[in-house]
């Protein structure tokens, strides 16, 4: 895995033993690599010089963080208000009998991570997917499919 | 180039008019996030491609300096009627379009930008037929009054001379020339209050920061907008960043701080970018940083990215997660005003009331106060989503009732159904029924009919909305989000969550329903923080007002909305169906049949109650029934 370097130009860019960047750095990984390996939490906790525990801590509080290996594409199901009331968890499981994988899981071949969000700020067209970037609105249950696989074959 | 005194800023201010006053025209493409969803960014480059070929010179954005330009293109941020994007403005004319498509840019070019032409036919029409000829008539903008938002949708949001040549940073001058103390006063005349929910007097909050004796003081603001529902924070943040910055500034100006932070949710990376952009220029131009314009006053901004984490919308864990730490709160016996951030005194606002705050100083206290209620002074940005006619952000005086906000600017419920409640404050809010739609838009009176003014999602409801579904939705939010320091809040929500979906799917013993409530009262007292405390609330006044659904729910084990999948089963009723065959292809379960022109059949066995087809009917054939029962 060609992984190394790059996780240690990211960390080098934090000034060593100041660990109120451990959120940043973190963020910063992920953003990067995709998710948080093992491996990046511990360089994360000896160059800032917290212990590991205290890394582990923050990289499981957040919802931000995927401590796993993410899927080619996030499909993000939004579940503000907005979208349940006009079907939301309708669509999830939908999505979950289309690829076979429900919120917090990737599919089998790697295709895509589903997550459920909070509000995606585009309650005009709820209920809402985002593939990735791009954003599909006034989405119905009996288009999931044909939708998905669309956004999926986008390059 | 750095501004090093007031009169250069005022030199740059005047060089800017100049050349925005040489423009002809100006054309303003909302890109807003549904905007952009629909087709805004697309519309934007078109524009410019078609100008180019019909040798029309464009400035875009920031990029006035172009002499030779005559009309200037502008990709602001969210103009509000978000239902009815791409949004296309024409000024001086005020000309508005919606739903503008790429392929219409020629048309565009030629006669609105080249001509002084309003293209008529495209003008919003009332249900009447009568055209708007201008922004100013339609309904929906006629009963706002745009304050926090006012450059939102009109300045280019990444340029800070447009900004500047929009009257910005004015208000720090004003600021510099003021002492600590005044200012402190003129936000507390004006009566500002929190705008993130609490609605604590903002001025008395700067007071007590500035009087606190510490070596070191903070401004923080939050931008850590996690309702689901609500996105006029992100509107502010995206389309008028330095709005904010200045509004920072000045707060930082009267308590006397030195180094301030936006604490930015993470789903907002564009709100992120923008205010990145808008500190750098900042700080290049002198207006952050040591010194700001030679007055001998140093601040910055730092941005602080969330994690995710609803309960980081709170004071204390809010600073915690900027200290690096896990985002959980504390016990709030000591304000964080006094101790907050690193123990310091900390001044935390929200965006919104950050954004309010140039204008107070600009334009004076009394201004400010003169809108609005004599409690609730000023306006309140609210988003307006749901089951409403025209979904958008909006911003209304004080005192406005939930009616005229619901019916004058939204339209009214969406596809004329009839109204069924609003729910007001996010999942510490509550829901209001059709009695209370009179209530004004007041932190007190909302407050009082139990639901809250909260940070501004206002999401209305029709008949197809079940009341203990959005009830357990709320509660199942909370569960995910509770950070789980405190039982109450951990075991209680779980808890209560569990109780309110036994009642969705038909499996609520007798009793539950007082068992409930009595667990909301415990979960109300005892909890730690303001997310646990006000966690019962959607429920509480949900049944207050809609008390016969709960226990329809719990003894009949009927859900009258057709919502809760577990009791419903849909069936098209032969008197309405047109068999235009809609329903069909749109039901994931293939449980409907019919020959087109025919009146369709849904299968009740294959039926799993999920409502697409009643969604998509136009002819309002489908009716929910009750399982349980046969149906014909």
């Amino acid at each position: 895995m060609p992984r190394a370097p790059e996780l240690n130009d990211i960390v080098a860019k934090y000034p060593p033993g100041k660990p109120r960047a451990l959120l940043h750095l973190l963020q910063d990984i992920q953003t990067a690599q995709g998710y948080l390996s093992r491996e990046a939490i511990g360089a994360a906790a000896q160059h800032l010089g917290v212990t590991e525990t205290r890394a582990f801590q923050i990289a499981t509080f957040y919802k931000a963080f995927h401590l796993t290996p993410r899927g080619r594409q996030t499909l993000r199901i939004c579940t503000g208000t907005s979208c349940h009331i006009r079907g939301a968890m309708v669509l999830a499981d939908e999505v979950r009998k289309t690829l076979g994988a429900g919120p917090g899981a990737t599919t089998a071949d790697g295709a895509f991570s589903i997550e459920l969000v909070n509000c995606v700020g585009a309650c005009a067209l709820a209920p809402v997917l985002l593939v990735d970037g791009e954003m599909l609105g006034n989405v119905h249950p009996g288009t999931v499919a044909r939708r998905l696989k669309r956004a999926g074959e986008a390059p | 180039m750095k501004l090093t005194s007031v009169d250069m800023l005022a030199q740059r201010r005047e060089t800017l008019v100049q050349r925005t006053a040489a423009l002809a025209r100006e054309v303003r493409v909302c890109a807003g996030t549904a905007c952009v969803a629909a087709g805004a960014g697309k519309l934007s480059d078109a524009i410019q491609r078609e100008a180019a070929a019909q040798g029309l010179v464009l400035a875009v954005d920031g990029d006035a300096a172009d002499v030779e330009a005559t009309v200037r293109l502008v990709n602001t941020g969210c103009q509000g009627l978000c239902q009815a994007g791409p949004l296309v403005r024409v000024l001086p004319q005020d000309a508005f379009y919606c739903g503008v498509r790429p392929k219409q840019a020629a048309r565009l070019v030629s006669e609105a930008l080249q001509n002084n032409a309003v293209i008529a036919d495209w003008c919003a029409v009332s249900p009447q037929g009568q055209r708007y000829a201008t922004r100013a008539e339609v309904p929906f903008y006629r009963h706002q009054q745009p304050i926090a938002l006012e450059g939102c949708g009109a300045v280019a949001p990444e340029s800070l001379d447009d900004y500047i040549a929009h009257g910005g940073f004015a208000a720090l001058v004003r600021a510099l020339e003021m002492s600590p103390e005044d200012i402190v006063q003129t936000v507390e005349d004006a009566g500002l209050r929190g705008r993130g929910g609490g609605g604590f007097s903002t001025g008395r909050k700067w007071r007590i920061a500035a009087s606190a004796s510490a070596s070191e003081r903070y401004v923080i603001c939050n931008g850590d907008e996690g309702d689901p529902g609500a996105f006029m924070d992100c509107a502010i943040m995206e389309g008028d960043p330095f709005r904010i910055i200045e509004g920072m500034t000045i707060a930082a100006r009267a308590i006397g701080a030195q180094q301030g932070f936006i604490y930015v949710r993470h789903e907002y990376p564009k709100a992120v970018a923008r205010l990145d952009k808008a500190i750098v220029a900042c700080r290049e131009a002198g207006l952050l940083g040591a010194g700001i314009l030679g007055a001998g006053f140093d601040f910055d901004v730092e941005i602080a990215r969330g994690g995710g984490a609803f309960v980081c919308g709170e004071s204390t864990a809010l600073m915690r997660s900027i200290e690096g730490l896990v985002g959980e709160p504390r016990a709030n016996y000591v304000r964080s005003v006094q101790e907050g951030l690193y123990g310091q005194p900390t001044v935390l606002n929200n965006v919104e009331t950050f954004a309010c705050v140039p204008a107070i100083i600009a334009r004076g206290a009394a201004w400010f106060a003169a809108t609005g209620t004599p409690g609730s002074p000023g306006t309140k940005a609210f988003c307006l989503v749901g089951k409403v006619a025209h979904t958008g952000l909006i911003e209304v005086p004080m005192g406005t009732t939930l009616r005229q906000v619901i019916f004058d600017i939204g339209g009214g419920v969406l596809d004329g159904r009839p109204f069924k409640a609003v729910q007001t404050g996010g999942p510490s809010g509550g829901c209001l029924g059709e009695a209370q739609l009179d209530l004004p838009v007041d932190f007190d009176a909302l407050t009082a009919a139990g639901s809250m003014m909260g940070s501004g999602g206002m999401i209305v409801m029709d008949d197809r909305t079940c009341m203990v579904d959005v009830a357990h939705y709320y509660l199942s939010f909370l569960q995910s989000e509770s950070c789980g320091r405190c039982v109450p809040c951990r075991e209680g929500v779980a808890q209560f969550c569990h109780l309110l979906d036994t009642m969705r799917r038909g499996t609520a013993k007798p009793g539950d329903l007082d068992r409930a409530i009595r667990l909301a009262q415990d979960i109300a007292q005892a909890s730690l923080c303001g997310l646990g405390k006000s966690a019962p609330n959607p429920f509480l006044s949900a049944v207050t007002h809609f008390r016969a659904e709960f226990e329809a729910h719990i003894n009949d084990r009927t859900c009258s909305a057709g919502v809760c999948r577990d009791l419903t089963v849909f069936a098209i009723d032969a008197q309405n169906c047109t068999g235009c065959g809609l329903c069909a292809p749109a039901c994931p379960a293939d449980a409907i049949a019919g020959a087109p022109k025919q009146v369709h059949v849904i299968d009740a066995q294959k039926c799993t109650g999920c409502g697409a087809c009643r969604t998509v009917c136009r002819d309002d054939a489908v009716r929910a029934l009750p399982r349980n029962l046969p149906c014909n």
